[in-house]
């Protein structure tokens, strides 16, 4: 019983101290910011616009709000799609600071409130608008002039909807939402895809074709930095250094967490979001399901052991007082 | 040369050889430990238990780890935890026998503190566990470097800072020596060089005196024996003489071995059982998510702070100005030795029977708690006044100790 009792002190106090340490002190330290459920209202971009700022964004974002009730149809969306893939289209090069992503998932991880915005103006939806003078001079920021009717934006949205859903792996859901910006050398991605296959030349021990995709990239990350103010990490790991909620809220909205970064919001939906953790998990916690599984066996080990241990000593102890 | 006859057993001729026979007897079946003990005095056990983890998840680590700025993240990081076969299991295994080692010091060291087992001639075993202490701690920050994550860079920096000595205009500035810290450093600021050598430390120079001293910590044991739950003075030989006899109830002393050894090896099931849960289900407290950043001299983290096991001794040191910072510090690292000494009663007993110091003894258990707190919190508003109030208790306390020892009355 008096063993008992030490050892309830012993735990109560380790448990105090683990308490102070982790729980409470990393709630102190990290402000805490609510998701918005992946709902994209505008509602955290007018909350935390300066004064003649918040009039401008209110006003967009109802605007948004009322091109999401109009009936979008598909066929006549198709036609304004073929503008997005000027810019969209597979093998084009950098363009303002990146590459456009491909639009191939983009009505299934996109948001559609969300896309509606974009083809409005790129730099209000995705809350980096104090970067421009004009927002037209965001490297998509032209998109508003081709579609200028509400029914044209509504139109475009239905179709990426209907035919852009298809099943996405969360590799590709990243290559279309975050490569452009972060690579992920875990993933073999660089801003430029993944590398393709190469050999070295057996007298020189050099590999051309691998130094010349390897140059590429290194032109490529220059300019993303360009256009970033620096370089965006790459987040190969993040998944360990952030926790799950820091990145789904950073994700959603920048701003919150980091006021004044230089990174847009991704307006991802609910699949698109659990796609691309799935994904940064798998390179930055990959033995989780291995942890998983060999979890119970090296415990229920241990049990068994102490039980043995627990006999073996009461048949030393037994006889002793 | 002496004179060997011809074994008739393995036994026997290793015996010739290496008195294995006397040695059993003088650390296993004659070794004589009390039978008032409970389970604390089996944490040396479990902390030689867990160094021995450490070693050996240690060398597993060692056959990926690169110690090179530009490749020592990914060597952890990336081989070792995705490319080699259950690397990611010896990586949390060391991570979490890293951490938990602190622990099971800390309880080590307040159980020898509460039962008064640092006195009547156990003052060299209270002596070199300190020195433990100090050498754990420096293979634990040596460690902490290798990841080379930002918190490595940046704790490396902070600390490594500390050995600039005082302020120019202190004692006229001859404590005053940045030229010490890029010696260290082996360059202005943490890089190659530096790496390289925390390297070294930790897993050739640190590992190699932590045994010697276990060893001698071992030594010391063997004369005083432990002590136990009562404080009380033993007559070991007669109490072992009533053992030999089979009068194993009333004899006051156990063999450590079978008979102690079966107890501690039963705590130290249980302790596995807290030890592999972490492994598996909890271990972001022991490998910081600030360090799976990889090192970026240019870009200072939010919050700089070391591993929980040294935030007390942190905090101690935050609240003040430089120099009265680095005296609290120096202070705070080498008081724990002086306690044999600075405990002035000749009592040997649990504090609980000890009236003033029961109270000091709680007050100091707490205190450290409540400056681990602090020491990780940003250090702003109350959080700042706690700290420096929880610093000043500290040394109060240590103050206080031998007056309040020398009132205590003889028992
Ligand atoms: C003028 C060229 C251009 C046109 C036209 C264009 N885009 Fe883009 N788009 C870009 C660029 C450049 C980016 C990358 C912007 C960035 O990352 O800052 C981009 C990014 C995107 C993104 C990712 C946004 C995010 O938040 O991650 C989506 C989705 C997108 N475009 C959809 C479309 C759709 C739909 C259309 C047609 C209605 C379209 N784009 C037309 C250039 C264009
Ligand atoms: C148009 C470029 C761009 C895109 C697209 C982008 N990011 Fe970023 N991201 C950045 C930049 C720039 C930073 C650096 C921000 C800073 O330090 O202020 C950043 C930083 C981050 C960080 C680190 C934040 C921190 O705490 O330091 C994470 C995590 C992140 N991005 C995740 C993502 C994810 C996930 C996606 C895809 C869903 C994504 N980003 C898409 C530009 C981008
Ligand atoms: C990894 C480091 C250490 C190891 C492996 C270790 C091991 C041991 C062992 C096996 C014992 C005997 C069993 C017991 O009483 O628990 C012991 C006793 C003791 N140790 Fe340690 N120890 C370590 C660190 C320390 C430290 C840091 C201190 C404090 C400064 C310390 C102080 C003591 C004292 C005072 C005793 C005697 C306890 C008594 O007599 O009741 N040890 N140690």
């Amino acid at each position: 019983m008096r063993e008992l009792k030490i050892f309830a002190v012993v735990a109560i106090f380790s448990g105090i101290l683990y308490y102070g340490v982790e729980p409470f002190a990393h709630g102190q330290m990290h402000k805490h910011v609510d998701s918005n459920g992946l709902v994209y209202d505008g509602k955290a971009d007018i909350a935390e616009a300066s004064k003649d700022k918040k009039e401008a964004k209110t006003k967009f974002w109802a605007e948004v709000a009322e091109i999401a009730k109009l009936k979008g149809d598909v066929a006549a969306g198709e036609g304004g799609y073929a503008m997005c893939m000027g810019c969209h289209m597979d093998g084009i090069p950098n363009m303002g600071g990146v590459v456009p992503p491909s639009l191939e998932h983009a009505g299934a991880i996109y948001d559609k409130n969300y896309l509606i915005a974009l083809v409005k103006d790129p730099a209000m939806a995705s809350n980096v608008d104090h970067k421009y003078a004009d927002t037209m001079m965001h490297p998509m920021g032209s998109v508003g002039s081709m579609f200028p009717t509400p029914q044209s934006i509504a139109d475009v949205v239905a179709y990426l909807q209907a035919k852009k859903a298809g099943d996405v792996t969360p590799k590709v859901a990243y290559e279309e939402a975050c490569m452009r910006c972060h690579a992920n050398r875990y993933g073999k991605l660089t801003h430029l895809g993944t590398a393709p296959v190469t050999k070295s030349n057996i007298m020189t021990g050099y590999d051309v074709e691998g130094m010349k995709f390897k140059q590429k990239v290194a032109e490529e990350q220059a300019l993303v930095a360009a256009y970033m103010g620096k370089l965006p990490p790459d987040l190969s790991i993040i998944y360990r250094a952030r926790s799950h909620h820091f990145l789904e809220t950073l994700i959603e909205n920048p701003q919150g967490q980091l006021a004044g970064t230089a990174m847009p919001r991704v307006g991802l939906n609910q699949n698109g979001m659990d796609k691309v953790m799935k994904y940064l998990q798998e390179t930055g916690d990959p033995s989780k399901p291995k942890r998983e599984a060999l979890g119970p066996w090296v415990i229920g080990f241990f049990v068994i052991f102490t039980i043995l241990a627990y006999l073996w000593k009461q048949a030393h102890w037994r006889d002793l007082h | 040369m002496a004179h060997f006859k011809k074994a008739n057993s393995l036994n026997e001729w290793m015996d010739q050889r290496l008195g294995v026979n006397t040695l059993k007897k003088v650390m296993q079946s004659e070794y004589w430990i009390p039978k008032d003990i409970n389970f604390l005095w089996a944490m040396g056990m479990v902390l030689a238990a867990t160094f021995g983890i450490l070693v050996v998840s240690g060398i597993f680590l060692l056959m990926y780890y690169i110690p090179d700025t530009k490749l020592a993240f990914d060597s952890v990081n990336y081989i070792t935890m995705t490319e080699v076969g259950y690397g990611w299991l010896w990586r949390h295994v060391h991570g979490i026998g890293a951490s938990l080692v602190f622990l099971i010091i800390y309880i080590h060291m307040f159980t020898g503190i509460y039962y008064g087992s640092y006195k009547r001639g156990r003052e060299l075993i209270w002596l070199s566990g300190m020195l433990l202490f100090v050498l754990f701690s420096a293979e634990a920050f040596s460690g902490y470097m290798l990841p080379w994550g930002q918190m490595s860079y940046w704790a490396g920096m902070v600390i490594t800072n500390l050995f600039e000595g005082f302020s120019p205009d202190f004692a006229g500035g001859a404590l005053n020596s940045p030229a010490l810290v890029e010696w260290i450093r082996g360059d202005y600021v943490p890089d190659q060089a530096f790496l390289g050598r925390f390297f070294m430390l930790h897993v050739f120079l640190m590992p190699l005196m932590i045994i010697g001293v276990i060893v001698l910590h071992f030594g010391t044991l063997r004369l005083p024996h432990v002590n136990n739950q009562e404080g009380a003075d033993i007559d070991f030989d007669e109490a072992a003489a009533l053992w030999k006899a089979g009068n194993k109830k009333e004899s006051k002393v156990i063999p450590f071995s079978p008979v102690f050894l079966s107890k501690d090896v039963f705590v130290l099931g249980v302790y596995f059982i807290l030890f592999f849960y972490l492994v598996f289900y909890n271990f972001s407290f022991a490998m910081d998510p600030v360090n799976f950043d990889p090192a970026d001299g240019l870009k200072t983290p939010a919050h700089i702070y070391p591993e929980w096991y040294f935030l007390w001794s942190y905090e101690i040191l935050r609240p003040f100005s430089k120099d009265l910072g680095l005296l609290a510090f120096i202070f705070a690292q080498g008081i724990f030795f002086a306690l044999p000494f600075l405990d002035r009663s000749p009592n040997v007993a649990p504090a609980g029977r000890r009236g003033l110091f029961n109270i000091w003894f709680w007050i100091l258990l707490i205190d450290c708690i409540i400056l681990t707190f602090m020491g990780k919190l940003p250090p702003e508003g109350i959080w700042n006044v706690i700290g420096f109030w929880a610093a000043i208790t500290f040394f109060a306390l240590w103050i206080a100790l031998p007056i309040i020892t020398m009132l205590e009355k003889k028992k």
